[in-house]
């Protein structure tokens, strides 16, 4: 920490427009957490509306009632990846530059792949300067199975755990005889695509697959011809793990092609494109996630979603799961009353918390999975308390998973470090 | 005489390279110097393409990535025992490889300079990158492929665990390739590259085949990016897709233009520069990228020679000895130059925030107030005003410093 | 099988021609002022996002009319204040010139508009489908797209070859210096040129931006591959982008819409590998999932056997 301060005076002396994201707390040394994700370039919404959801949830939780572990304050510091990574790889070593210990990241799997490499490595050869990685979104499941680490933590379900409870809601409806699958021609893509072959096989093998489609990722200018494709193939549904503008085109696509299928996706809400797809996607587009959208089930998270709104008129609580990582995060803090990250690893571990919407939250010490109800949500104007992109349009759940039945076998041998 | 000048030069790069750590050696001072090592070794490398031999390259990241990929492969082999030896090789191993694939691809993208050199350079480029998501084998899709460094026999007892001793293997490396890269400029082939650059027609009277000469200038120029790419895979541990793509062919034209391309030391300085801009301004501002957008603009529009360039058109007033007359000056335009700048930064940032209150060089601006806004546009007008007006005075000033009574001397380019 | 025939054909089609609107602009910039503009495909995407501005205002019509004379006043000042100052310098700063130009305006596009997809919608009088054919819809938009490429391919063409400006423009591409020895304004020429090679961009962001999303990534989806096909058909030749457009919209499409790959090729050969075999992945490989691809294959090609392009008769 003492050595670098030169460098860091000489560089802040010759480089203007400092931004401080910090809290009005000063009165004991504040508990820092880093928060790395996209904040520029092309993913840059969905990196800064993380950002501003786990800061008011630092704000709405702690700093504005006293702080944490007898007065601390939670002080968030935002590390801009750019969603590459190399650039994590630049920023995590800025990270431990500054004595970070704790790393909140969500946004591409293989971004959290390559932090989880990285941040093994360096715990091994630097053992007393650990570094934990929460992830709150990346779905890869290698990341709690072949790869598994002690130091890395999901509270998002991985893809195959959505896709059994997709594949499930899937299986009920039996007007679907054949089902085309579309994804980008990458790691998820291809597990999304593997994965629902291998479930739908099990639980309806009457159901054809007539498609299995990869398209490059970021590259296709027109979905049209894949369209065509699906059109073709006679398909009563389309399943997609696609994301962004990839999800937007394809989505507009199909319906302007007057194709009148369900489309089950994993990603196609807020950010703009809930308003984007407006109301050519009523009652077309579902997706599967964690914590209940509209009807909220409880006061309290209704009150945490409207002073979110009331804080950040243009953005949403689009990742609930942002908000429970921090709040067992800081329940393990003060359990051990500690801020080490092997200590803080061993207190979530199995650790059971009950989140704002009443759901309990278990996390898997064999694999450091979290498991919680999982919903299956439809894209519609009606009945929708809390909107998207102040859109009018919402989501509306209509088939729940109890956390029990998520629980799926990890093949995950992890390496426990000693002390 | 001035065979010892030039030594010193030499002897003073390497130790301030290898003295950077004493100046500081955080972890994150030490990342900025590897991801500068790096830098420089690949757009000095770029330089021998375009400032010396005129082939304008959409592409070169190729032969950087491709390098890194095999060197990553090389560390994997090392952890599963196949191949050992000493990491301190393993730039090398991604040069050779850089050199392979600039053979074959030169083979036939050489024929021509020009648009058609350019267009084939980019297309490759793009099949390269397709390709690197399509062949997870090797490429190990967008995850990209990691290997970890300390399976190698330790050196002097060192084992390679932080990144500071990567670092004066680093220094080592790029000493090496520029003293390489250097002589390269002072053989026949490199200078046949400028004649071959300036007039092809010319080259091939007086014997040489153009195409060959760029063809080993191509050669030369993939053998050293590949080493880059080597080391950038020692320092990170890992390569992905997007060190192939062309965004990182882009970032190398920038580093090497902004620079200057006609200089052998530009690239240097366009790499130290960008290496800065982007470690440490995405710090403080999500704008950053536009900021390096205009600082680019700007840099093409009015300093074609790039930041080199401009400090050699003070050769002549320095020779004269008339370097000092132009200090004040400079100083009278710079301030409110720098102002404007100050204005102009401050009502981005303004505009850009979403608070209420905006914290910039310790004020608190309220932005929804006009007032403000008000304040902002006269100060930043103002300062260009001042600017401006400071500009003749400017321009007296340095043709009295350039003018040479005698013989007008013609700085060499 | 027939109607994926067709419907890729459309598709094609409405591709090639839209891919053409934006090729003709850049192959002419080129055949008169030797620059590569790296920056074309930026203008496209500011149409798109000046139409959606304006369309949020005052409809869809005023945006397509409005749009593409902003995209043009601006490229001709980026002409007269930018590249006329880099000429001097020579062709790479040009090139390099519009190179960060493209990257400027991306980022400038993300500071106005911010990075999300916006919500850019057509014309509602043009939301029926046009007709259907084996249950399939073509919209009536994607008609109105296809109109208004050939409208304008037609309307390039005859003031090419037939008015008096054509005349002049076709002189001033191959003698510059005789034309302004006649008394014309060629810098003037030049920067029309441009602004109207602009403004065609800028048309084609205007109707592309419904159906293709208007988003910051639009311009480098399409700006590499416009490239491709100025310098296919020929640098400077218009009926060459024309043909080139066409082709690329086509082979993509019809690429898509195949189910061959490399299996395919193996079974026929009677050749088969084990799943763990080391080029696996090029085994597995599928015609579909190279189709973005292909148009800079086909570059490659065409530069190392027929440098000139396919309707070109110069290099530089």
């Amino acid at each position: 920490m003492k050595k670098h301060n030169y460098s860091f005076k000489f560089s802040s002396l010759l480089f203007i427009g400092l931004i401080s994201f910090n809290s009005s707390l000063q009165a004991q040394e504040p508990v820092r957490i880093a928060f790395m994700d996209p904040l520029s370039g092309a993913f840059a919404s969905i990196g800064t509306s993380g950002l501003k959801q786990i800061q008011f949830a630092a704000d709405y939780f702690y700093n504005s009632k006293g702080g944490i572990l007898g007065g601390r304050p939670i002080e968030i510091v935002a590390l801009d990846n750019k969603q590459s990574p190399t650039e994590t790889q630049i920023q995590f070593r800025r990270a431990v530059s500054e004595g970070l210990q704790i790393i909140f990241q969500g946004n591409s799997s293989a971004v959290a792949n390559t932090l989880n490499t990285t941040i093994s490595r360096h715990n091994r050869r630097n053992p007393g300067q650990e570094v934990l990685q929460i992830n709150y979104s990346a779905v890869d499941p290698i990341l709690t199975e072949d790869n598994c680490s002690f130091w890395h933590f999901r509270f998002d379900a991985h893809a195959v755990m959505k896709l059994n409870v997709l594949t499930d809601y899937i299986a009920e409806n039996q007007d679907i005889k054949s089902m085309y699958i579309i994804g980008q021609d990458y790691s998820f893509g291809q597990v999304v695509s593997d994965n629902t072959i291998r479930l739908l096989n099990e639980k309806r093998p009457d159901i054809e697959i007539v498609g299995n489609e990869f398209h490059p990722i970021g590259q296709v200018k027109d979905f049209t011809p894949y369209v065509t494709k699906i059109v073709s193939s006679g398909a009563d549904a389309v399943i997609t793990g696609n994301f962004g503008a990839d999800m937007v085109s394809l989505a507009r696509s199909i319906i302007d092609s007057g194709l009148d299928v369900p489309i089950y996706t994993f990603y196609a809400a807020y950010d703009g494109i809930t308003a984007t797809i407006g109301a050519d996607g009523v009652d077309r587009l579902r997706l599967v996630h964690n914590e209940t959208a509209n009807p909220i089930p409880t006061e309290r998270r209704k009150e945490y979603i409207r002073a979110f709104k009331a804080a950040n008129p243009n953005n949403d609580v689009t990742q609930p799961r942002i908000a429970n990582a921090l709040q067992m995060l800081v329940a393990a803090m003060e359990e051990t009353q500690s801020t080490d990250p092997y200590d803080i690893a061993l207190a979530l571990e199995d650790m059971r918390f009950t989140s704002l919407s009443g759901d309990e939250i278990w996390m898997r010490g064999d694999d450091h999975q979290a498991f919680q109800s999982l919903h299956i949500s439809v894209h519609t104007d009606e009945g929708i308390e809390f909107d998207a992109d102040n859109s009018g349009f919402g989501l509306f759940s209509e088939y729940h998973v109890a956390a029990e039945d998520t629980v799926v076998e990890s093949s995950c041998q992890m390496r426990r470090p000693r002390r | 005489m001035a065979m010892i000048k030039k030594l010193s030069v030499w002897i003073a790069f390497l130790l301030v390279m290898l003295a950077l750590p004493q100046f500081s050696d955080s972890i994150l001072s030490v990342s900025i110097y590897n991801q500068m090592a790096i830098a420089i070794i690949f757009a000095l490398s770029y330089n021998m393409l375009l400032g010396q031999g005129g082939m304008l390259s959409f592409g070169h990241a190729v032969y950087f990535g491709l390098g890194g990929f095999l060197a990553v492969h090389t560390l994997i082999m090392m952890e599963f025992e196949t191949v050992y030896f000493s990491i301190i090789w393993i730039p090398l191993v991604g040069g050779l490889f850089g050199l392979l694939a600039a053979i074959f691809i030169g083979s036939f993208s050489t024929h021509k300079a020009g648009t058609v050199f350019a267009m084939i350079s980019l297309g490759i480029g793009e099949l390269i990158a397709a390709s690197s998501l399509i062949f997870v084998g090797f490429f190990g899709g967008e995850a990209g492929v990691s290997g970890d460094r300390t399976f190698g026999p330790p050196l002097f007892g060192v084992e390679f665990f932080q990144d500071v001793e990567i670092y004066y293997v680093a220094a080592v490396w790029v000493f090496i390739a520029t003293v390489f890269m250097y002589l390269f400029t002072q053989t026949p082939a490199g200078r046949m590259a400028n004649a071959v650059r300036d007039n092809p027609e010319r080259a091939e009277f007086i014997g040489y085949s153009a195409r060959r000469v760029r063809f080993i200038s191509f050669c030369a120029s993939g053998l050293f990016a590949g080493i880059a790419g080597g080391l950038f895979a020692l320092n990170y541990e890992f390569i992905t897709e997007e060190n192939l793509n062309a965004a990182t062919s882009g970032r190398v034209l920038l580093m090497a233009y902004i620079g200057g391309l006609g200089y052998f030391i530009g690239p240097i300085l366009g790499a130290v520069i960008l290496t800065l801009m982007n470690s440490l301004l995405s710090n403080y501002s999500d704008l950053w990228m536009l900021y390096l957008g205009i600082m680019f603009l700007l840099t093409v529009l009015f300093l074609p020679r790039g930041f080199a360039g401009f400090i050699m058109m003070h050769q002549v007033a320095w020779l004269k000895g008339s370097l000092k007359n132009l200090a004040l000056p400079y100083l009278i335009t710079c301030i409110p130059a720098i102002l404007f700048l100050v204005g102009a930064i401050g009502m981005l940032e303004m505009s850009h925030s979403e608070d209420a209150i905006f914290h910039f060089l310790g004020m608190e601006l309220d932005t929804s107030s006009t007032i403000t806004w008000l304040a902002a546009i006269i100060f930043t007008l103002g300062s260009l005003f001042a600017t401006s007006k400071s500009l003749p005075q400017l321009r007296d000033a340095w043709e009295e410093a350039n003018t040479i009574p005698e013989v007008v001397k013609e700085d060499e380019s | 099988m027939l109607e994926v025939f067709i419907f890729a054909t459309l598709n094609g089609l409405v591709t090639g021609l839209l891919l053409f609107m934006l090729a003709s602009g850049l192959t002419l910039i080129f055949s008169m002022m030797g620059v590569l503009n790296f920056a074309h495909a930026s203008f496209y995407m500011l149409g798109a996002y000046f139409a959606y501005s304006i369309s949020l205002q005052f409809g869809f019509w005023l945006g397509l009319i409005f749009a593409p004379l902003i995209v043009g006043c601006l490229g001709a000042a980026v002409e007269r204040y930018g590249l006329r100052r880099v000429h001097e310098s020579g062709h790479v700063a040009e090139l390099v010139f519009t190179f960060g130009l493209a990257f400027l305006i991306e980022e400038a596009i993300q500071f106005f508009w911010g990075p999300d997809t916006k919500n850019y919608q057509s014309p509602d009088i043009l939301d029926f489908p046009l007709f259907t054919l084996f249950g399939q819809e073509f919209s009536a938009y994607r008609g109105f797209m296809i109109g208004v490429s050939v409208l304008i391919f037609i309307g390039l063409f005859r003031v090419l070859t037939r008015s008096r400006i054509g005349i002049i423009i076709q002189a001033a591409i191959t003698h510059p210096n005789t034309v302004a020895n006649l008394g014309h304004n060629v810098p003037l020429i030049f920067m029309g040129v441009f602004g109207v090679g602009t403004a065609l961009a800028g048309l084609a962001g205007v109707i592309a931006g419904p159906v293709l999303t208007t988003f910051p990534g639009m311009a480098i989806v399409l700006g590499s591959i416009v490239f491709v096909i100025v310098v296919i058909g020929g640098l400077g030749s218009l009926a060459g982008a024309f043909i080139a457009s066409l082709l690329i919209g086509l082979l993509q499409s019809y690429a898509i819409a195949s189910d061959v790959g490399m299996p395919d090729l193996l079974n026929f050969l009677g050749v088969s590998f084990e799943r763990d075999h080391p080029l696996n992945d090029l085994w597995t490989m599928t015609l579909p999932q190279i189709a973005p691809i292909l148009p800079f294959l086909l570059l490659v090609l065409v530069l190392i056997f027929r440098p000139t392009g396919l309707m070109g008769n110069r290099e530089e």
